[in-house]
């Protein structure tokens, strides 16, 4: 299957300059850190030192950063078994996470949640929901507090294609429909649920539609853009913060890495890889930066390798930390 | 002192603590329509007047309002859920067991989740999927509180610390126990009221309560069988049977402290649950009960349940399903038979 971004939200060249530098770079930095904590988790997993298992989000950044640079302090996100990137993108150190993979006591959740329940409600995430679509009324519900409250904070509820297809994306988008629930929506839709493409299991291939339907507003974007993520999401998020209720931002987009570990994605047509990696998010950003004489290639490369360098440190203090122990089998069960 | 039915008394409970904590409010279908119902058994009936804001009708979607609740209840609010029949909890279990009772663990104790969930249970000649006493599939959740309550004093208590307590807390009532008036009423509606005093007071969520005091036998019950279980125990003692009856009434911790004193005076135990035999909490409760006082018991703990079928329709069939004072009688005469 071709990408077929909404050729109508892509950015031209020249939107950088609507932009500070230090703005720019500081996204480019952003989707650089997912990426290199992404790959070296792939490597950290494959060579044997973590235990469990990892969703990971590579090809994906934009996303994640251009929807994150759009919120305030006091905005939450909730996510899903894929949520790496979410945790970056909303503040949760290299360390809490990497802690947190390799099942350590000062890890996020002190390592009893794992790769698919990061979070950390003092930075405003919910530890991903793993069920597809689980978070979606979990949204709903949150931003109900918000509303009862009268507090201007809005939620933003990440999820896959696939999960549209599950009862409780019906459910939850219905309620912050009827009660007017400052949600934004943002449907990653990397064309795959799990190895099933999105065609297979949906006759109106188009997300952002299914919006009307529920008498709200919904609009679709080059996922790979992250301006026009950052652009399409700061509109969003100023709707719903405006109390006129819920928003669906369907960001087109495309996984480089497995499902899930060991997953090699035999499913995927090579040429339909070829030409959604020739749009990889964060070598867009830096050929514009470059184009448009905001950057150079070598600070670019030194961004990277600076990322790198930490992320090596965190691996190093991440097998040294304390496990938990037997006695933490118990506790934290109920409050 | 006023006398009570358990819908008059959870309409004060839930009243009192919604003008006590403006975090407390309720959702669910049919709660609080002006000129309705006040739920399906007019437990809610009036409070929107009072608490418009407050009071949410949703639509047919229990997996979705259940999962708002969650939500709402981690960033701090006190949801009161309703689900109109006990059956409908089965489309809300993914966000009860998966999100609700396991948010807190997961995030290494980041999260709590204040919930009441509120279900009305047991069979009513309304048919099989409005009829199930469903509380095996929570009892066994690790992370989420399980309560019954068998009368109007207990409901209102139970529901008040239910609310204040910080964590999902489910709580089973019986259609038959509500004493609901006017064209609600319940044929077979068995008397639950209860003198209800003014004033706030709380009843502890994980204790069990004794009903009636006696020596010869424990009969170990909740909701609408805890009633049979009093009238078998009446039964019993003109036969000069002299029958201890437990409400057991936390079905999720179980309270072995007040059960394990009776077992220790009695040695003989009887669990009355009007679900199904096979998987049910009586089967944990006999195991539990074993496993703490073996060397108490005179005979093997005894269970009277219904019969491992769908809950009829037609009454007669309806009736030998499910327990009765007569099938009670028989269980206790049988651990005395040595």
């Amino acid at each position: 299957m071709k990408p077929s971004p909404a050729s109508d939200t892509r950015t031209t060249p020249d939107v950088v300059d609507r932009y500070e530098r230090p703005f720019l770079l500081d996204l480019y930095e952003q989707m650089v850190l997912i990426r290199e904590f992404e790959e070296g988790v792939k490597f950290l997993f494959l060579e044997g030192s973590m235990p469990g298992t990892i969703h990971q989000c590579q090809g994906q950044e934009a996303t994640a950063v251009g929807v994150c640079a759009a919120l305030d302090e006091g905005d939450f996100i909730t996510s899903t078994f894929r949520g790496h990137g979410h945790a970056l993108a909303k503040g949760l150190t290299i360390e809490e996470l990497l802690f947190e993979l390799f099942g350590a006591v000062t890890g996020c959740c002190k390592g009893k949640g794992g790769s698919m329940h990061v979070g950390n409600m003092a930075k405003g995430m919910v530890p991903g929901i793993a069920i597809v679509a689980g978070g979606v009324p979990l949204a709903s519900g949150m931003a109900l507090a918000f509303k009862m409250r009268k507090e201007p904070n809005v939620v933003v509820c990440f999820f896959g294609d696939g999960a549209v297809a599950e009862g409780a994306f019906h459910e939850g988008v219905n309620l912050a429909a009827i009660w007017d629930l400052p949600v934004l929506f943002v449907c990653e839709n990397n064309q795959y649920g799990a190895s099933t493409r999105v065609d297979q299991v949906m006759r109106n291939p188009r997300i952002a539609d299914r919006a009307a339907a529920y008498g709200f507003k919904g609009q679709t974007v080059d996922g790979n853009d992250v301006l026009a993520v950052y652009e399409a999401a700061k509109s969003a998020v100023h709707e719903c913060r405006s109390g006129r209720g819920p928003f669906l931002l369907e960001l087109l987009t495309y996984r480089r890495t497995g499902h899930s570990r060991r997953d090699a994605c035999h499913y995927q047509p090579q040429a339909e890889r070829d030409a959604w990696f020739a749009r990889d998010p964060i070598d867009h950003l830096g050929r514009r930066l470059i184009e448009r004489g905001l950057a150079e290639q070598a600070e670019l490369e030194q961004i990277r390798s600076r990322i790198e360098s930490r992320f090596q440190a965190a691996v190093q203090s991440a097998r040294e930390q304390a496990l938990p122990t037997v006695e933490d089998l118990t506790t934290d069960v109920l409050a | 002192m006023r006398r009570l039915s358990i819908a008059e008394s959870l309409r004060e409970g839930i009243a009192e603590e919604m003008r006590r904590d403006s975090a407390v409010f309720c959702l669910g279908e049919d709660i609080a329509v002006p000129g309705g119902w006040g739920g399906a058994f007019t437990v809610t009936l009036g409070l929107e007047q009072e608490f418009s804001d407050r009071m949410l009708n949703t639509p047919i979607a229990e997996l979705g309002f259940f999962g708002a609740a969650v939500g709402a209840a981690i960033m701090g609010m006190r949801p009161i859920v309703d689900v109109q029949y006990g059956d409908f909890l089965f489309l809300a279990m993914d966000q009860i067991v998966n999100n609700a009772a396991k948010l807190r663990y997961m995030s290494g104790g980041d999260i709590k989740v204040p919930m009441v969930m509120r279900a009305p249970i047991g069979a009513t000649g309304r048919g099989s999927q409005h009829a199930q006493s469903m509380e095996r599939y929570f009892t066994g959740v690790p992370g989420i509180k399980v309560v019954a309550v068998s009368n109007a004093y207990d409901a209102k208590g139970v529901l008040k610390s239910a609310v204040r307590d910080d964590n999902p807390v489910l709580i089973f009532e019986h259609k038959l126990l509500y004493g609901s008036k006017g064209a609600r009423t319940e044929p077979g509606a068995v008397d639950a009221t209860s003198e209800v005093p003014d004033g706030d007071y709380t009843v502890p969520l994980d204790r069990a309560e004794v009903r009636r005091e006696g020596s010869h036998v424990t009969i170990l019950a909740w909701l609408l069988m805890l009633h049979e279980a009093l009238r078998a125990a009446d039964r019993l003692r003109a036969e000069g049977i002299d029958v201890e009856v437990i409400d057991v009434r936390s079905l999720s911790p179980i309270d072995y402290d007040t059960i394990g004193e009776s077992v220790r005076k009695t040695g003989r135990v009887v669990i009355v649950e009007e679900g199904p035999k096979s998987g049910g909490v009586s089967a944990e409760i006999a195991a539990g009960v074993t496993e703490r006082f073996p060397e108490f018991l005179l005979q093997p703990v005894a269970r009277v349940a219904s019969a491992d079928v769908p809950v009829p329709f037609t009454p007669i069939l309806e009736n030998a399903y499910r327990p009765d004072a007569d099938r009670i009688v028989a269980a206790v005469r049988n651990v005395l038979r040595d």
